[in-house]
């Protein structure tokens, strides 16, 4: 169990990094890694060049900086989440296997 | 996937939102039975919410030399079915379209169809496909969040194809054009969400086996992967 969440650890980091690696010609002019939304965006005025979009968003975050402190806010509400339950429930476990090695019979007598 | 603000013509964005906003209702009255009916699940759907928000911030790179991001509503849709997940996409992408100029209001229907509906649903599906076909539980969670991860894109492809069809080639060259963009750079993102979906219900299998053996969806089937 051990080595296959390891393993499947491993298989996220690599198809992650490789890309990186991998990839080194920029397919267009613009820099790599960008947004694929973003990309969606060019296609579209390629397409449609004369299309202009008829709502602007209501808020936009003032800089980078700050759009990535909203992204990372984000991730740290899911992942701090998470990190409770699995706290939760490494403590509920240990606490379990605990009860176990205790004397059945001096629990007894002390839930009385 | 996120269609930016403003970038579907009004009778698609309005299409779209008439669409999603019966399902999201529906979704809304499931998820409430469910709490109401099994308090006890309180905790795993919050792991199941919490990770579509965090697997939704972050931006993978991919072979295409572009970035996107998992969706990470598989997870939920086969632990509770993809009705619990309809308001779950919504929340976070109503969190994106506000904050992060991040997709949009106007656009928040057809993101909603492509990743809180469509992608749900898909991994369900799956899920239980893979299950009726006798697969182990790991390759069955592995299909159902790659492939609904997937279907999110390729959907988000066939709205924007929808709106904007190619001068010459219609929606088909569209279709592949933005499918292009889309679907190909989530390829490997996708496998990513599948790993990563089965890391976390490996994890509830040893520290939740109770709660899950009581969802419906994850009752012992005859064969069990490890």
């Amino acid at each position: 169990m051990k080595l296959r969440t390891g393993l499947l650890w491993a298989g996220v980091i690599l198809l992650t990094v490789l890309p990186l690696c991998l990839v080194n010609a920029p397919p267009g002019s613009e820099g790599l890694f960008g947004g694929s939304d973003d990309r969606a965006q060019q296609a579209i005025g390629a397409i449609a060049p004369h299309y202009a979009p008829w709502f602007a968003p209501v808020f936009v975050p003032a800089s980078g900086e700050i759009a990535s402190l909203l992204f990372a806010l984000q991730a740290a509400i899911g992942a701090g989440v998470i990190g409770y339950w699995l706290g939760l429930s490494v403590a509920r476990e240990r606490a379990r296997a605990q009860g176990q090695t205790h004397d059945p019979a001096q629990q007894d007598h002390r839930a009385d | 996937m996120h269609i930016m603000e403003g970038f579907l013509p009004p009778a698609h964005a309005l299409g779209w939102a008439a669409v999603s906003l019966p399902v999201l209702a529906w979704g809304l009255r499931a998820m409430g039975r469910t709490l109401a009916a099994h308090p006890e699940r309180r905790m795993l759907l919050g792991v199941a919410a919490a990770f579509a928000f965090l697997l939704s911030a972050l931006k993978l790179p991919s072979v295409t030399g572009s970035c996107s991001h998992p969706t990470g509503v598989g997870l939920g849709a086969l632990l509770f079915g993809p009705a619990a997940m309809v308001p779950v996409g919504f929340v976070v992408l109503l969190f994106q379209a506000l904050l992060l100029a991040h997709g949009g209001l106007t656009t928040l229907g057809a993101n909603v169809f492509s990743m809180a509906i469509v992608g749900p649903f898909v991994s369900y599906g799956v899920f239980r496909a893979a299950a009726a076909l006798g697969l182990s539980r790991t390759v069955a969670v592995f299909l159902a969040a790659c492939l609904g991860d997937l279907a999110t894109y390729v959907t988000t492809s066939a709205q924007l194809a929808l709106a904007f069809p190619d001068a010459v080639g219609g929606f088909t060259t569209s279709f592949f054009k933005f499918g292009g963009i889309f679907a190909l750079t989530q390829l490997p993102i996708a496998v990513s969400e599948g790993l990563l979906t089965v890391l976390v219900v490996n994890a509830m299998a040893r520290f939740n086996a109770h709660e899950l053996r009581a969802l419906p969806v994850m009752a012992p089937r005859g064969r069990e992967g490890a």
